[in-house]
């Protein structure tokens, strides 16, 4: 695989930097505040690249796929910067490009619309013949019987629906794929192959981010895996460092999360995410950490360590 | 004395309530539906000629509150908390908050009395023999009671229609349109008009009890002489079998109109139409 990762070239396709967003919210009567749910936000992704999202429910993972994609509600704003190319990211631009060089794979059937034929959603409103026959063969490459275009979505199972969601991405020729949880309620023989069609996407020259839960199976597949916490990037490593183990990793809750997947000992670390109406000042973990200090209470920014970056002034 | 006894017997009101209850049920099963007392015709004679007549009334109201209902509706979905859509919600709001019988008097007075447009009631105009009627005569005077029987369901479709076109664009399937760089009018009428298009329809069918209780009172405050006005005139009047005879009628009526509601549901559904070809 590290033979066809010499690809990428060192321009990435999205950079997001800074990225804040925050939802205008109504409390009781008529107060009104501001729930910020993503601070300080900052991940690229190179063609080339699979760059994988771990993070708790929470963590702001889907959120960014859909700031990124422009479809955050109304009552949301974001500050900071997006690149698309080299170039900034406006909302006019995001829906230009969307459908067409940037893509979203969706999380569930509730995705696709229940009163529609497959075969008519996964083409779109201008279904030509090229994308008619690039459908058959995604469909055939994800063992989609050829009468899946004449079903309605209730007729699927969870596992076809998400292969048809992918396929529809496969199809949409985009350069910019962010899958979001692509791969719960396949099998483990499905889930392999969604994300070898992603890698094979990636090594075509397609960006790819994959935000997903099964994390082991991410490891071995992205090249770089973004840890997310409260909604902000706590560390940026290599996915070697995450198959290596907590001695290669930077961040305490990197390591935490870690050690906390089954294989590797099943182990918690006591407290929860800070919800985002409460979030303490400096560091995002710190109430969790156990090397905490006074310093931890400032802005903490992120910092370039052993061919990584991480959010932590105590990571060696 | 002696006469009051004969009229009692010759009406069978001699007799004790369940027995004349069961006379009554045996002629139905045999397709007589007796004579109406104040008209002294045979019940179902009357039952058919008024009931052409409500008809006409019926089925435009009910074109009426559906097509403009669903397209008011439509438009306030379309603008989901902006202006046209907060000022069309409140002018709905009001009319569904206003007695049928209320705006039919409101009408009369303002369209007929103050400005002369329309007739003040009747469904043809006094003093002219039937033959020599014209259909825009019909029309003109249908207008009014059309309007007035439409005014409360067209406030309700229109809020239905609304309501679920809001939840279809905020769905997620809607998001995903948008993501796969659909545009908004293709999203609009790719996915939104074909999830509203089926509940509207349906409640369109069902809601032909709303129409026959309205055109009671619509009727009424425009004497109009269809099912309606006959229905009250048989109670009031004591009219017994034709008060019955409507009563099953408009039974009938409302069960065929849900009924349609359920088979379009199932040929229009497909959730439905499939999950029975696939003997789920």
């Amino acid at each position: 695989m590290d033979s066809m990762r010499i690809m990428n070239s060192d321009q990435p396709i999205l950079e997001v930097k800074d990225l804040s967003v925050s939802f205008h919210m109504y409390d009781e009567g008529l107060e009104q505040y501001d729930l910020q749910v993503i601070s300080n936000l900052s991940i690229d992704v190179k063609p080339g690249e699979i760059v994988a999202i771990a993070g708790s429910s929470g963590s702001g993972k889907s959120l960014l796929a859909h700031a990124v994609m422009g479809l955050l509600p109304e009552n949301a704003s974001t500050t900071g910067t997006m690149l698309y190319k080299g170039k900034p990211l406006t909302e006019k631009d995001k829906e230009k490009l969307r459908g067409k060089e940037m893509a979203l794979v969706p999380q569930s059937v509730a995705y696709l619309d229940p009163s529609m034929k497959i075969g008519s959603q996964v083409l779109g409103e201008k279904p030509d013949e090229n994308r008619k026959k690039a459908q058959k063969k995604a469909f055939a490459r994800f063992h989609l019987d050829e009468k899946t275009e004449h079903l309605y979505p209730f007729q699927l199972s969870g596992g076809m629906a998400r292969r048809v969601l992918v396929s529809k991405a496969v199809i949409s020729g985009a350069e910019l794929i962010i899958a979001d949880e692509p791969t719960p309620g396949l099998d483990l023989e499905m889930a392999l192959e969604a994300l070898r069609c992603f890698r094979e996407m990636a090594d075509e020259g397609k960006a790819i981010i994959l935000i997903t839960h099964d994390i082991d199976l991410a490891f071995n597949f992205a090249d770089r895996v973004a840890v997310f916490y409260a909604g902000t990037t706590v560390e940026i490593a290599p996915s070697a460092d995450f198959v290596k183990g907590p001695e290669a990793l930077r961040h305490p809750y990197s390591k935490a999360l870690w050690r906390a997947l089954p294989q590797n000992g099943f182990r918690p670390i006591p407290g929860f995410q800070p919800y985002a109406r409460a979030l303490p000042k400096g560091c995002l973990f710190a109430p969790r950490c156990p090397h905490k200090t006074e310093e931890c209470e400032q802005t903490i920014p992120m910092q370039e360590l052993r061919g990584g970056t991480v959010r932590c002034i105590h990571a060696t | 004395m002696e006469q009051r006894a004969k009229i009692a017997e010759y009406w069978g009101l001699d007799k004790p309530a369940t027995e004349r209850f069961f006379i009554w049920l045996r002629s139905i099963l045999h397709g007589d539906f007796g004579t109406s007392l104040i008209y002294r015709r045979p019940v179902l004679d009357i039952i058919k000629e008024k009931f052409v007549t409500s008809l006409a009334l019926m089925i435009t109201a009910w074109l009426f509150s559906g097509i403009l209902g669903f397209g008011i509706g439509c438009i306030m979905g379309t603008f989901n908390g902006k202006w046209p859509d907060r000022i069309l919600k409140k002018i709905c709001l009001t009319m569904c908050a206003i007695p049928t019988f209320w705006i039919g008097i409101v009408f009369l007075m303002f369209f007929s009395v103050k400005l002369g447009w329309f007739p003040m009631g009747m469904s043809v105009p006094k003093g002219v023999p039937s033959e020599q009627v014209t259909i825009w005569q019909r029309i003109h005077h249908l207008i009014l009671p059309a309007l007035t029987l439409s005014f409360l369901s067209f406030a309700n479709v229109a809020l239905h229609t609304r309501e679920k076109l809001v939840d279809v664009m905020e769905s997620e399937y809607v998001l995903f349109a948008k993501a796969s760089g659909e545009s908004r009018f293709s999203i609009w009428k790719r996915h939104g008009l074909r999830n509203v298009l089926l509940p509207a329809v349906t409640m369109q069918f069902g809601s032909f009890s709303e129409l026959f209780g309205g055109s009671v009172l619509a009727e009424n405050v425009f004497s109009y002489p269809g099912l309606g006005s006959a229905a009250s005139a048989a109670g009031m009047g004591s009219d017994f079998p034709l008060l019955l005879g409507i009563t099953l009628f408009s039974a009938v009526f409302v069960f065929t109109g849900n009924l349609l509601a359920n088979i379009i549901y199932g040929i229009a559904d497909p959730q439905i139409r499939e999950g029975y070809e696939h003997g789920e």
